[in-house]
């Protein structure tokens, strides 16, 4: 499908400089008591001393997390603040759940495009070993009623009204409000309607940590990743997972005898965070900082997951054709693919979805199926399931990895980005190697 | 790492102790700080004949506004002595430095110094006599540092013909608080490859330098890259990937840049000359510090052990200098530092393999600083021995066995990690242009090792 309208003069293409990102770590481990601030400042100053940009003043930061506490309502900021960055950096927070990271490369490459800004860092965090507590409603209520009482014998009176039953914490839940599933039985779901097989979620499951460990052993990640407390490694990585050992684990979603998911083909919760430099040509030259890749374009998409009409995690199944349509590219011009490996039988699905002539025409509106990928370029040094996946830290991970392998590649190698969310949504995005 | 001992003694009560048991009583050293005096107080200034380098250090101390004196004071106390036996020509002439020196030991200050010029004996030809005069400096210098006491160090600078003008950095650092625990030492200075290079300003004189610092993440490492950096540098600071965390926090308070790199990687050194030229447009000093140790009696030592030793201490280095060292690499008139240590030279129990790559450096330096192509390049290749040294790892010596380390020493004390980096900056100089080869011990005058 051509593009259905000439593009307006394109503004400039925003650089990729490099990235940084802490190992990511599985929840409750190593960094059960850091917090989403600690992460995400200990990633920036990674990035500033990569660049030697300590005391620079960048055009913004963007950040986010997924699971916040509401003391971090000014995250990005506070740790930009923490950080060796001049504190006349300004910073904002972005939630698009898995999304995120990806969302604010997006944000700030437009800001960049647009010349409303020079360089910016954009990245994402998150903790689900230090998950936010809320507490119920009815505590809610009466903690305020104590605050607001003007004399002492109204606050003890508001305490007095105090029960039990109420001084008991909602804890949160990974389950999507609207439907009370979670995201695994979502794609429980989704993998049974595809007919995605146990056997090659795990063989992706396993590709992935080989393909991760062997990244680490050529020291492809030296300059993506800088220690932190103690983890110099992804330590939910594997590196002799095999499809044998991984086929000996029972299923944790769906149900009955077809239930395929397991600990092992699904993403663990996971404590990390990531980010990206970026730039325009002009400020990477002056501070003498190679260019890696550029920013092409990004297209997300939504999905109604909640009355059935799709998946949760199918919405880059919609965002990546209309992407390509405006692009003029068909599937198959990538070197690279990043698809996100929320879970194994999401790649599977999504990959099944563009070479199904049914989904591609009733659902896509396609002439013709998107078609089949070069398998040896998917997810080339390992994904999410082996390296886990702090929700909104993702993107960070993904796009620095990325921009690394095309700039290895050579000028006008081509990358496709696939991130689904929660939410039912997706965010997808090109890369050209520089 | 504190060193309780030397707290205690300088004490009021430990004071009286100290004295009345003749036990040594190391006092706080002085130390350079950025705009600070080069010497408080007074300089005695002689030698034999005409003492012609004389002449050059008084014109340094004249622009530095420090008073100098020819002849002993008869009270109050003296910064430093330095005297000039250059135009020596028999060892009757020593009487000038016994003369001029003796007596005023006694009214040195506190951290004073001595400062012996020479000509060099490797150029008295086959003259017998020239030679013992020149040699003879020597045993007197050492003598002498050990006679010193309160902080008060004596070394040698021994200048070749044509090393006349080159001489500036290295009496600025012996005279300074720079050279806090170089005690004993003998250097020679030599002619400059590539002219004059006096630096703009003393307090910043690598001001506009690119410098490299591998294992720069903690201890000895971490305070060469704060020393070059308060020098004046941009310093690109190395360590192992897995020393990233530690390695960020040292670049960013230095404003530098980090690079995680494993320094026995194959292309280690044309990693670090891309980085260094790409990222801040020049390479100008390396400082080879990156080292470890896997201690054990060579009895007992595999090959695992010994090999592992070698290959990051001595043969990553060598390997390294190939890319550094290549045409336009690093730049004309830059400046090798490599570490060595008081093991590689005395030896250590236990350190067979630490002790062969440390000596192995030296022989390198050796080699490289007599390279005819380097030296039309101006490029010097220097060593540092550091002795006992107060760092996480020396703190974790058992404790008797580090009270040694730190006691048998003329200052009888450990150094600081900035004292082995402030001998790196002085190295790192342009002005240092006539020292190459070198190997300078940072140990207070150890008595272990020559």
């Amino acid at each position: 499908m051509a593009a259905s309208r000439p593009r307006r003069p394109a503004p400039r293409r925003a650089a990729v400089l490099g990235g940084n990102r802490i190992p990511f770590a599985r929840a409750n481990g190593r960094y059960a008591r850091a917090s989403n601030q600690d992460m995400l400042t200990a990633a920036l100053d990674g990035l500033v001393a990569r660049f030697g940009i300590a005391g620079e003043r960048l055009g913004e930061v963007a950040a986010g997390a997924v699971l916040k506490h509401s003391r971090d309502f000014n995250l990005t900021r506070e740790s930009v603040l923490g950080s060796a960055l001049d504190p006349a950096t300004p910073a904002y927070d972005v939630q698009q759940a898995c999304g995120t990271g990806l969302e604010t490369v997006v944000l700030t490459a437009n800001k960049i495009a647009l010349g409303q800004i020079e360089s910016a860092a954009a990245g994402g965090v998150d903790t689900a070993s230090d998950a936010p507590i809320a507490v119920n409603e009815d505590l809610r209520r009466a903690l305020l009623a104590v605050n607001s009482a003007r004399t002492t014998s109204g606050k003890v009176r508001a305490l007095a009204a105090l029960r039990p039953g109420q001084v008991v914490p909602e804890v949160p839940r990974n389950v999507e409000p609207r439907t009370g599933l979670s995201m695994g039985e979502h794609m429980a779901l989704t993998a049974r309607e595809w007919g995605i097989t146990r056997e090659d979620q795990d063989e992706l499951a396993a590709a992935s940590h080989r393909h991760l460990s062997a990244a680490y052993d050529r020291g492809f990640f030296d300059d993506l990743v800088t220690p932190y407390l103690g983890l110099t490694r992804d330590d939910n990585l594997r590196p002799d997972s095999s499809t044998e050992k991984l086929a000996t684990l029972s299923p944790v979603f769906g149900k009955g005898e077809g239930a395929t998911m397991t600990a092992g083909n699904s993403t663990p919760l996971t404590d990390g965070a990531s980010v990206v430099l970026l730039g325009s040509d002009e400020w990477a030259a002056e501070h003498q900082l190679p260019v890696l890749a550029h920013l092409v374009d990004a297209e997300t998409a939504a999905v109604d997951y909640v009355h059935g009409g799709e998946g949760l995690l199918m919405a880059p199944a919609y965002a990546v054709p209309r992407l390509l349509a405006r692009q003029g590219l068909t599937l198959q011009d990538f070197d690279y693919y990043e698809i996100h490996e929320a879970f194994a039988a999401t790649v599977l699905s999504t990959l099944a979805a563009w070479e199904d002539p049914d989904f591609c025409a009733g659902r896509l509106g396609l002439d013709a199926p998107l078609g089949s990928i070069d398998r040896s370029r998917l997810n080339v040094n390992g994904s999410s399931l082996a390296a886990g996946h702090p929700f909104a830290a993702t993107g960070g991970r993904i796009v620095a990895t990325l921009s690394k392998l095309l700039h290895e590649k050579g000028p006008g190698s081509r990358g496709l980005i696939s991130i689904c969310a929660a939410g039912g949504q997706g965010v997808v995005a090109i890369l050209e190697g520089a | 790492m504190t060193d309780t001992y030397s707290q205690f003694v300088n004490s009021p009560l430990g004071k009286q102790v100290a004295s009345r048991l003749g036990i040594p009583r190391p006092v706080r050293l002085r130390r350079y700080t950025p705009g600070g005096a080069l010497l408080e107080g007074s300089v005695l200034l002689g030698g034999y004949g005409d003492a012609p380098l004389a002449k050059r250090v008084r014109a340094v101390l004249d622009a530095e506004g420090i008073a100098t004196a020819t002849e002993p004071p008869t009270d109050g106390r003296v910064a430093a002595v330095v005297a000039d036996l250059s135009a020596m020509t028999g060892p009757a002439d020593l009487e000038a430095l016994r003369a001029l020196v003796g007596p005023a030991l006694k009214r040195l200050a506190p951290s004073g110094r001595v400062l012996v010029l020479g000509a060099s004996p490797e150029q008295a030809g086959a003259d017998p006599v020239l030679a013992a005069a020149r040699r003879a400096l020597e045993g007197v210098v050492r003598s002498i540092g050990k006679e010193l006491r309160a902080g008060a160090t004596a070394n040698l600078v021994l200048v070749e013909d044509g090393g006349e003008e080159e001489i500036e950095s290295t009496v600025r650092f012996f005279l300074s608080g720079r050279s806090a625990y170089v005690d004993g030492q003998v250097v020679t200075v030599g002619p400059a490859g590539a002219g004059r290079r006096t630096p703009q300003s003393w307090v910043a004189p690598l001001a506009g330098k690119v410098a490299v610092v591998t294992g720069a993440a903690r201890g000895i490492g971490a305070s060469i890259a704060d020393t070059l950096t308060r020098d004046g540098a941009t310093v690109v600071c190395l360590d192992v990937p897995a020393a990233g965390d530690a390695l960020a926090v040292v670049a960013n308070r230095n404003g530098g840049s980090a690079l995680q790199l494993d320094v026995t990687s194959p292309d280690a050194g044309a990693r670090i000359v891309e980085h260094a030229r790409t990222r801040h447009g020049s390479l100008d000093v390396v400082v080879h510090n990156a080292g470890i140790t896997r201690d054990k009696l060579l009895a007992n030592t595999d090959a695992a052990r010994w090999q592992q030793v070698l290959d990051v201490n001595l043969l990553s280095v060598l390997r390294m200098n190939e890319a550094i060292l290549a045409p336009g690499a690093l730049s004309d008139g830059g400046h090798v530092v490599v570490l060595s240590s008081m093991s590689g030279i005395a030896g250590n129990r236990g350190q067979s393999n630490y002790a062969a790559s440390k000596a192995g450096l030296i022989g390198a330096v050796h080699a490289l600083g007599r390279d005819e192509d380097l030296r039309a390049r101006g490029i010097t290749v220097n060593a540092v021995a550091p002795g006992f040294i107060e760092t996480e790892m020396t703190g974790r010596i058992p404790l008797a066995t580090r009270e040694m380390g730190r006691r048998i020493n003329s200052l009888a004390q450990g150094g600081l990690p900035v004292d082995v980096a402030e001998t790196i900056a002085w190295f790192a100089q342009d002005a240092s242009a006539g020292v190459t080869g070198q190997v300078v011990r940072v140990c207070g005058q150890s008595m272990l090792g020559a």
